[in-house]
């Protein structure tokens, strides 16, 4: 709960005292000091607004392109076992996209309009996704590596200033951290099957090893949103310091994977009592940002495509909708307040 | 054995067909649904298997000719709408099959009992759809139309009797009928005349005859399990 509320705003917007903005954003920040949640109805500053709708959008697109990765596998999974769990992961991540649609909307923005902005290419997601999954091993990795990334990343946003956001992860991360363990496991057993199998999964983590690094964002003296966005509490940590965590969270799992990382820099460091590892390839990371990733293209055309191909399907659904309400509403007038009693 | 076998591979091959739309469908709340759908059937598909064998010989390293699914099953997603009509006309018959045999003394009661809730959800997704695709614009309602035409002829199979299956397929049948005339019906769809079966067609599915696009779908269905001969997943 804020300090601030709409009606306060509304009533300061009304009156026109002096001061009146700055004693709005001294509650706001004060509210943001003392850990308090800001709430869709109360005052907020228009950048955080903006920042929080152009980082849950990024995080919905995310959920909604990194389907297509998995789904590239659901018809060639080699167990109905392992086929069952692959559907439900992907069935989860679109149902994480709708939570964190609806979020981005309660700061009054649509979902319709986030979406045209990915089909054209104004908003992002996740660099990682842009990475193809070749071998059946690359659904392993993808839950142990990319998921993983992905929970170091968003369980501090659980306590994240603006209180949508924060409910959505708490929801989001415990699927994700089931997911995670499945990825594991799968891994683990490739790593323990047929030497082929051995080597699939450690071909695996050889090509998504150095891409999940990057998912936590440029190093810290190159972030453009970092102070502000850690300011406001939206961030909780640096990026430095998640990726930091994440490999030296990993380094064990590997090696009781028995698989490596490929990283021949990667060691102890004894005085710091953290990993040291290699240079990232920020030049790849940059690449793939513009759009020029293996599978950039690919992954934004599926997107579009299944938009345009799925139009009339929602024109369809709208057109019975309007029918049927107006239809129903004409020939009843006094039932709609029983159908409501009704299904109360 | 037969039985189990033709109920488990029905479940299992649409169950497949429906996971082919992940990431493709029109919004995201039918990404859940289809694969909600989809999940409940390999369910069923693994059940009604293990009580044949081990689930995963009979799915990876049958061919073709040994499946026992009915022809409707494996046809391809198409658009929209074509997936929605075959999924309401075998929705209908697997529920009216399984209330069936649920209140029966047979070897499927227990399964059937679990199962026929799932299937009455799949049902009414199934049948909402028709109705707003037929009674939506000119286009979902031409689209529709041409799918449930397009599929009628794969229904007279359906009705077929199973050895093992123990119901009544006259009613069945006549359920089956009514229950699809009706929504047809109210979606302002007509019920279509062709031939419900042909030389083809009549039962062919359970004797092992498909549909040519049947056998592009198991090889890659089975294609990474079979080029690993005794591996585990």
């Amino acid at each position: 709960m804020a300090a601030v509320t709409a009606d306060q705003t509304a009533q300061a917007g009304a009156d026109r005292p002096e001061g009146a903005d700055e004693a709005l954003e001294a509650a706001f920040d004060a509210a943001v000091a003392a850990d308090e949640r800001i709430e869709p109805r109360d005052w907020m500053p228009d950048a955080y607004r903006a920042s929080l709708v152009r980082q849950m959008a990024q995080h919905a697109h995310s959920e909604i392109i990194g389907m297509q990765p998995e789904a590239n596998w659901i018809s060639r999974a080699p167990s109905l076992r392992r086929k069952a769990i692959l559907m439900a992961k992907v069935q989860d991540e679109a149902g994480h996209g709708l939570y964190l649609y609806s979020a981005a909307e309660t700061l009054g923005t649509g979902r319709e309009e986030l979406l045209d902005k990915l089909h054209a290419g104004r908003q992002r997601y996740s660099s990682i996704f842009n990475y193809p999954t070749l071998t059946w091993a690359d659904v392993g990795a993808i839950g142990w590596l990319v998921d993983g990334a992905a929970i170091t990343n968003q369980v501090p946003l659980c306590r994240c200033s603006y209180g949508p956001y924060a409910r959505a992860m708490v929801r989001i991360c415990k699927e994700e951290s089931f997911h995670q363990r499945q990825g594991y496991e799968l891994l683990l057993t490739l790593s323990r099957g047929t030497p082929a199998q051995h080597e699939m999964a450690q071909d695996a983590v050889n090509r998504w090893w150095w891409p999940s690094l990057m998912m936590f964002g440029p190093p810290d003296d190159a972030s453009a949103h970092s102070a502000q966005s850690m300011a406001w509490k939206i961030k909780r940590h640096s990026n430095d310091e998640l990726r930091q965590r994440f490999v030296d969270i990993c380094v064990p799992q590997a090696e009781a994977l028995g698989l490596t990382l490929p990283d021949p820099d990667l060691r102890w460091n004894g005085e710091r009592g953290q990993h040291d590892f290699g240079a990232i390839d920020w030049k790849e990371f940059q690449e793939v940002l513009k759009g020029n990733g293996p599978c950039n293209e690919q992954r934004l055309t599926q997107r579009r495509r299944a938009h345009e191909e799925g139009a009339w399907v929602r024109d369809a659904a709208a057109a019975y909708a309007g029918k049927h309400t107006a239809a129903e509403a004409h020939a009843a007038p006094h039932t709609a307040a029983e159908n409501g009693e009704a299904t109360a | 054995m037969t039985a189990a076998l033709a109920l488990g591979d029905d479940a299992l091959v649409l169950s497949h067909r429906l996971g082919e739309w992940a990431g493709h469908a029109p919004a995201l709340e039918e990404e859940v649904a289809l694969a909600n759908i989809a999940l409940d059937l390999l369910g069923q598909a693994r059940i009604l298997l293990s009580l044949v064998g081990d689930e995963d010989e009979l799915a990876y390293l049958r061919e073709e000719r040994a499946f026992r699914n009915v022809q409707l099953v494996e046809q391809p997603n198409g658009d929209f709408a074509h997936t929605i009509a075959r999924q309401l006309y075998f929705s209908t018959y697997q529920r009216l099959l399984y209330e069936q045999l649920a209140s029966g003394e047979n070897a499927f009661a227990g399964l059937a009992a679990k199962a026929v809730k799932e299937v009455a959800y799949h049902q009414d997704h199934a049948e909402h759809w028709t109705l707003r695709l037929g009674d939506g614009t000119d286009e979902s309602h031409d689209r529709m139309q041409r799918a449930v035409d397009a599929l009628w002829r794969f229904t007279g199979e359906l009705f077929e009797p199973v050895e093992g299956v123990e119901v009544d397929w006259q009613s069945l049948h006549s359920g089956w009928l009514e229950s699809v005339s009706a929504v047809l019906e109210r979606a302002t769809l007509t019920l279509p005349t062709g031939p419900r079966s042909g030389a083809w067609t009549a039962g062919a599915g359970r004797q092992g005859i498909h549909t040519e696009p049947f056998g592009r779908m198991i090889a890659e269905m089975q294609h990474l399990h079979r080029s690993h001969p005794g591996a585990s997943w």
